[in-house]
């Protein structure tokens, strides 16, 4: 018997050089943690606005910082060291405390471009009665509280240019100052606000820039006169929960696994007492892993931590399949391919129903998803080949593990009876399907924020962070698109007129336009010729004071100024630099892939929110505009993945039908396997419902992994023949595979993170009722049912 | 026990004797303060005159002036155009038109400055006053002038000094000198106290 030999000695060496492979692949991957497994492979316009905005834009770059603790003068001082620190760190684009750091260069740049930049600057303004008018006001201005402050600007500016931009760049929601520091509303937290350079889907470059806010806190701290170890540094933002998740995940995943291999090995030790058999035994499960991580590696080019997570929980199904090996085969034989051969068709048919259910989630738009079904696949298929293939040419020829045919022997009693039950059950089932249907409305929950692996309290905090720092929550977005910055900056002015009508009727309480900071060449040249010559304006100017308190001569600076501007070189996104302004264009004017865009984000109304429609109607004329709810573009891409999924589930359970139904060809036998997997199903849904947890997408592909394990069980209980009993080792090794199974996924039920303890606390009770429900609604033996 | 009642009598007498002189001595400011500091609130009309060089004629404005101790003063300008002007701690509100514009003090010195004058003479708070300005009083409590001049070189470098007038716990007049030559005089009249 050579041949079999030599077999062996090719797929264990085949089996080695897969195991090198995928090594080599795995030890290139990229492991992610952000969003990117959220959002999906073929976006809407809407989409992939919302998708930029959450990698990339203004709002992801941002790091909300509190400093509590100690008291008021040593938070503003804390705050103002950490900022002198940071101001000198690349990481960071900007930081901001409330101190007057860009003020003089800002009003510098406002006022030398006042012509250039004002919006009231039209032909009519400088006109008699235009002129006029601005005069009469820029005195009335003069004689009220703030005159003070624009006293020295009338010579120069008696048409008020420069109060006019002023005024559009204070809204009014600045946090307010304390010991001249940002300090929140109750005056219990010093504030900060700052940019990264680095986008906020780069959680490498998020890290380091926490690193650098920690490490200057810890310096101030130490700079700090007296003991202050009562402050307390506090970070938010989406960069900042990038990287909480990513921490939290990789620990989660980390200690999971370990408990969860340390779980499996010590049952599969009680039941095998060989430590060979423990090595050999989890194999497969080592092979699965590595494949599984090695076809996500190559099919998405990364692999997404929450995929590493379901990885651990996969373990403990792929440890079946040696489970069923080593305890169903015959104790005495010592031909392990023979005795392989008695049970491989189940176990075949077992992978098979379980890839056409996976299969379906390939086809899904969620990349998450998809990298689950497609690790699902591979894993399974690797883990039951090498159980084929490779195991048996490694089992040495006096292995054997401890006689479990007691248990079996017990075992075979208990299903025996479990006929017994099938009234019982019926009810139970019944009433699940009562509480399904009754409860169907609110069985799922649909917001992307179900997903998020960010703690409660992280949220808590970032809302009250948010709210004391009037920080733009940027819901809503027009985005205008274009081939070149011209095109879109007089895109967004015209855009800008319209939102402003929408202001005034109180529609809206603001929005920010890049073309307020850098107007469109056009605009620019506009401007530029509403001002008259100085000899024609010095004229009008001479008739315009008639009737005031004040003489022409007075504004010869005016003219002088005028006369400037009116061939001054018009500005560009250069001239910006070093103000705060620079910031603002950079976020709000993007070149991205050959296309040029700007942003214009919304403020709602003082307590109040933004009604869209009207907004969007008024913005229908202009092409290439578009509105953006952020809130809802994402909560409708989730429950657009939640309705697929749905969908791509049901097709799965159809593919399974399928393949059993052309494996079997007999309608009755497909129905008693999938019977009681569908129960199992229904079960669980059931007990989700009256426990209140609403089912996120990770609760279905949970429900699909039951069907998928359940179908095993279901498949050895079901016989062609009903007088040939199931014999007590085969219901040891079910036994003991769905116990290994519980041990894998019950441990998800205790993560944190929510798309793992929703697969948790679906497939661990799931497998156990599946395999309840099989013996429950076997068939019975002649032999048994005489017996009883 | 004669001697216990002669020395009642002259208690009595000493006191009479020295409660008008005290009264007619020159005014301290820590009386000043105490009796300013007496009223948590009132309010006032006003107008306010402002001389300003680059303006042929003073700009005129009036309207209410409103204090609630110890950090609460509005300035409702009526006239010319409406204005209202609220310091509520260290935020100053100004609205103009449609126009509301929140300021920081501490970003605004100067004005800071001028307006802290104002507010801690109503509250009587001595100490924030002195810690801006030197003060000088003239007068006794039937007419007294006070006389803030800066400490700040800062804020020194807009406002010259101030001067404010005053009958017994009321403030009459507030003129405000400033660096560069400019004046603006406010007059205050007393409205009955809303309490």
């Amino acid at each position: 018997m050579i041949h079999p030999r030599r077999r062996g000695i090719a797929a264990i060496v085949l089996w080695l050089i897969f195991l090198l492979a995928c090594v080599g692949i795995i030890s290139r991957t990229h492991f992610t943690t952000d969003l990117s497994a959220f959002l999906p492979r073929a976006p809407t316009p809407e989409q992939q606005q919302l998708m930029d905005q959450l990698s990339d834009g203004l709002a992801s770059r941002l790091i909300l910082v509190g400093i509590e603790g100690a008291d008021a003068p040593t938070r503003a001082r804390l705050s103002m060291q950490i900022a002198q620190r940071l101001r000198a760190d690349r990481t960071f684009v900007s930081v901001n405390n409330g101190e007057p750091v860009n003020t003089e260069r800002d009003r510098a740049f406002l006022f030398d471009n006042r012509y250039l930049l004002s919006p009231a600057v039209t032909p009519e303004r400088f006109g008699v009665d235009g002129l006029h008018a601005a005069l009469s006001d820029s005195i009335d201005l003069l004689a009220s509280s703030a005159g003070l402050l624009v006293k020295s600007l009338l010579p120069h500016d008696p048409t008020g240019e420069m109060v006019q931009l002023l005024e559009q760049l204070d809204s009014g929601t600045q946090p307010k100052l304390v010991e001249g520091a940002w300090a929140s509303r109750d005056g219990t937290r010093a504030l900060m606000l700052m940019q990264t350079r680095a986008a906020g889907s780069d959680t490498d470059a998020q890290q380091l820039a926490m690193a650098a806010i920690r490490q200057a806190f810890d310096q101030a701290l130490d700079q700090a006169p007296g003991a202050t170890p009562s402050a307390k540094l506090m970070m938010t933002g989406p960069g900042v929960f990038s990287v909480t998740s990513r921490d939290t995940i990789k620990r989660q995943v980390t200690r999971l696994s370990i408990i969860s291999l340390v779980l499996i090995a010590t049952l599969l030790l009680l039941v095998y007492r060989s430590f060979s058999a423990l090595a050999l035994g989890l194999l497969p499960v080592i092979s699965g892993v590595l494949a599984g991580i090695a076809a996500v590696s190559l099919g998405f080019g990364a692999v997404h931590g929450i995929t590493l997570g379901f990885g651990t929980a996969l373990i403990g199904e792929a440890v079946d399949y040696s489970i069923y090996l080593f305890v169903q085969s015959e104790q005495n034989s010592a031909d392990h391919q023979n005795r392989i051969k008695r049970f491989w068709p189940t176990i075949r048919l077992g992978v098979l129903t379980s890839i056409a259910g996976f299969a379906s989630l390939l086809l899904s738009g969620f990349p998450g998803l998809a990298q689950l079904g497609l690790y699902a696949i591979a894993g399974l298929i690797a883990a039951a080949t090498v159980t084929r293939f490779v195991l048996p040419a490694l089992l040495p020829a006096n292995f054997r593990i401890h006689d479990v045919s007691a248990i079996g022997l017990t075992l075979s009693r208990v299903a025996q009876r479990a006929a017994a039950l099938r009234w019982p059950a019926a009810i139970v089932l019944l009433a699940a399907c009562a509480i399904v249907v009754e409860n169907r409305a609110s069985l799922w929950n649909d917001t992307i924020a179900s997903l998020s692996p960010v703690s409660q309290a992280d949220v808590e905090l970032d809302t009250r962070l948010r709210a004391d720092m009037g920080a733009p929550d940027v819901r809503y977005l027009v985005v205008v698109s274009g081939a070149n910055q011209e095109s879109v900056l007089r895109a967004a002015e015209r855009v800008s007129t319209l939102l402003q009508a929408q202001v005034e009727k109180g529609e809206l309480a603001g929005f920010e336009s890049p073309s307020r900071y850098l107007p469109s060449v056009a605009t620019q040249r506009a401007r530029q010729a509403s001002l008259p010559p100085r000899p024609l304006l010095e004229t009008r100017l001479t008739q315009a004071v008639l009737g005031l308190p004040v003489r022409a001569q007075l504004f010869t600076p005016f003219l002088a100024d005028t006369a400037a501007a009116r061939s001054q070189p018009l500005l560009q996104a250069g001239d910006l630099q070093q103000t705060s302004m620079a910031m603002a264009v950079d976020a709000l004017l993007i070149q991205q892939r050959g296309q040029w865009r700007a942003l214009l984000p919304l403020t709602a109304p003082e307590g109040g929110s933004i009604d869209a429609d009207p907004v969007r109607a008024a913005l229908s004329a202009i092409p290439d505009v578009l509105l953006v709810d952020m809130k809802a573009e994402s909560d409708s891409l989730y429950s657009g993945y939640l309705h697929e999924a749905i969908v791509l589930s049901l097709g799965g359970l159809v593919a399974i039908v399928v393949l059993l139904f052309v494996v079997f060809r007999s309608p009755m036998r497909v129905l008693r396997i999938i019977a009681p997997l569908a129960a199992a199903v229904m079960t669980v849904t059931a007990g989700l419902s009256l426990f209140g947890q609403q089912m996120i997408i990770l609760h279905l592909v949970g429900l699909l992994l039951v069907v998928a394990v359940g179908s095993n069980y279901a498949l050895f209980f079901d016989r062609p023949d009903p007088r040939t009993p199931i014999l007590p080792r085969t219901l040891a090794s079910m036994l003991f595979a769905s116990l290994t199974t519980v041990a894998g996924f019950g441990l998800l039920a205790f993560s944190d993170v929510s798309i793992l303890q929703a697969l948790g606390v679906t497939v661990a009770p799931g497998v156990i009722l599946a395999l309840i429900y099989s013996a429950i609604f076997a068939r019975q033996s002649d032999a048994c049912q005489s017996n009883v | 026990m004669t001697r216990p009642r002669f020395r009642l009598c002259a208690l009595v007498w000493l006191a009479l004797l020295v409660t008008p002189i005290v009264q007619a001595a020159p005014l301290s400011i820590a009386q000043l303060m105490a009796s300013l500091a007496k009223h948590p609130q009132g309010a006032a009309t006003f107008t306010e005159k402002k001389f300003i060089s680059i303006l042929e004629q003073p700009v005129e404005s009036s309207g209410e002036l409103l204090f609630v101790a110890p950090a609460r003063l509005e300035k409702r300008t009526l006239k010319p155009k409406p204005e209202i002007m609220v310091l509520d701690g260290d935020t100053l509100t100004l609205e103009r038109g449609q126009r509301k514009r929140v300021l920081q003090l501490k970003d605004y010195p100067e004005v800071a400055g001028m307006i802290e004058s104002i507010r801690a003479t109503l509250a009587g708070d001595r100490q924030a006053l002195e810690r801006v300005y030197h003060l000088a009083l003239d007068g006794g409590n039937e007419r007294w002038t006070l006389v803030l001049t800066p400490l700040d070189p800062k804020v020194g470098a807009v406002i010259a000094r101030i001067r404010m007038e005053g009958v017994k716990d009321v403030v009459r007049s507030v003129e405000i000198l400033q660096a560069d030559g400019d004046r603006s005089l406010m007059t205050i009249e007393k409205r009955a106290s809303p309490q």
